[in-house]
């Protein structure tokens, strides 16, 4: 068990104050190994109330940069961090609250190839993702590595809490879960937004949650999923059973290696045609470039905001009105963000169309990059 | 029929499976965790539940913000 220095012994001294705590428990948080997934709204405090609480060393997962829509809940971050990497900024932070902190980073996406590699290295899974295809990918490496899971999501004013572990006699978040809801049925926080406090409740939960499975203090929120309404401040707590039928952690298990969890989601790969950027594009038409552009949306939002000189086919009808489209000069399709577009490239390349290509980042990107006259919808 | 749906009394007609009830709220084909009174259900067998007249039913949706 770790010793703790002179220095320590005064950092905690709150913890050791607490004689159902004491030196033993925070000597077992000095040992432990917690694995954080994701670097936003919940893996700001709980990374942050770990380290202050003398977890010895955390491992951090997260690919992207901070921006400014994180700042209104991802206490992790600053205004001087807009830009950087989250784990680089969350670095700084996290030896700054506590210098004592091992943090180990993973500048990547948490995906079923480096998924068993990385959480092999810990003792509690902390699952602080902002979809469902990593959060099933968290679970089911949580189950064969037979390590806690501790679950939060939000979402607008309601959030949820607990804890999965099979190897501990608890349900996995498949037995809660088993199906995906189909893509867009149910939204992201990106979506359908989120209160900036609610992060800070669930994330401290949860945070609380791994501390208690560590020390072994208390009794962890195994079975149970908590449910907190922040308008009405109500808490309800759901009593969840194991299924002997789960793929994952039931008697006859039908999954036992990584899967492709994003097909599993129902989630389409991303279409593999050719781009070009809005400024490559408007350095072409600047140039007077001869090509046609073709967009895709919908009459309305065409009427709402369009870029000069393009012409409307709605994804729809892109195939049956192929005969209107040139096959012997560039033909640039743009939708608003270029989700359709690419769609509709790789419906007319099937055509055998070898001059279409895709705008990247759509409408809203012109509006944003070259043309703010073009209105954002 | 009047049921207590998370803590509030409503009204249905007739009786409903559990699956017409989540429908009905707008929870249809969405990830929910079900009690029924104060019993859990595993979500296989929410598609086979009946709610009757005087039931206490709990349900919240899962989410995967984060």
């Amino acid at each position: 068990m770790s010793d703790l220095s002179n220095a320590e012994l005064q950092r905690y001294a709150r913890h050791l104050a607490i004689p159902e705590f004491g030196i033993e428990a925070q000597r077992k948080l000095k040992a432990a190994r917690v694995l954080c997934i994701g670097a936003g709204g919940l893996g700001s405090p709980i990374t942050m109330y770990l380290a202050a609480a003398g977890v010895g060393k955390i491992g951090l997962v997260d690919a992207d940069v901070v921006e400014i829509s994180n700042l209104q809940r991802q206490v992790l971050f600053g205004q001087d961090d807009l830009g950087r990497p989250k784990l680089e900024a969350a670095r700084d932070r996290l030896l700054g609250i506590n210098p004592h902190l091992e943090l180990q980073t993973y500048a990547e996406r948490f995906t079923a190839a480096n998924a068993m590699r990385i959480a092999a290295d810990y003792d509690v899974i902390i699952d602080g993702t902002d979809n469902f295809p990593t959060r099933y990918l968290s679970n089911d490496v949580s189950v064969w590595l037979k390590k806690p899971n501790v679950y939060g999501s939000i979402l607008r004013f309601e959030g949820q809490v607990g804890v999965f572990a099979p190897h501990l006699g608890a349900p996995c978040y498949r037995c809660m879960s088993p199906q995906p809801p189909a893509p867009g049925l149910v939204p992201s926080c990106a979506e359908g937004g989120v209160l900036g406090v609610l992060p800070g409740l669930i994330g401290t939960m949860q945070a609380l949650e791994a501390i208690k499975l560590i020390t072994g203090i208390g009794q962890p929120l195994l079975g149970k999923l908590l449910h907190v309404d922040t308008l009405g401040l109500r808490f309800r707590t759901f009593t969840l059973r194991r299924d002997s039928e789960c793929p994952v952690c039931g008697e006859n298990p039908t999954i036992t290696e990584p899967i492709d969890y994003e097909g599993f989601c129902g989630i389409q790969p991303e279409l593999k045609v050719k781009t070009i950027s809005v400024r490559e594009l408007h350095a072409l038409r600047e140039k007077g470039d001869n090509h046609f552009l073709l967009d895709v949306r919908e009459p309305d939002e065409y009427a709402k905001a369009h870029i000069e000189g393009s012409v409307l086919i709605p994804l729809g009808e892109v195939t049956v009105r192929a005969g209107e489209l040139p096959r012997d000069k560039p033909l640039y399709v743009h939708c608003k963000m270029g989700g359709r577009s690419a769609k509709a490239v790789a419906a007319l390349e099937a055509l055998g169309f070898t001059n279409a290509v895709n705008v990247t980042g759509g409408i809203t990107a012109w509006s944003d990059e070259v043309d703010a006259g073009v209105a954002r919808y | 029929m009047t049921i207590t749906l998370n803590g509030a009394k409503r009204e249905f007609p007739g009786t409903l499976t559990l699956p017409d009830l989540l429908e009905a709220v707008g929870l249809g084909g969405k990830p929910v965790v079900v009690e029924h009174n104060q019993t859990a259900l595993l979500p296989r067998e929410i598609a086979t539940t009946v709610v009757k007249d005087s039931d206490v039913i709990e349900i919240v949706q899962i989410t995967a913000g984060g």
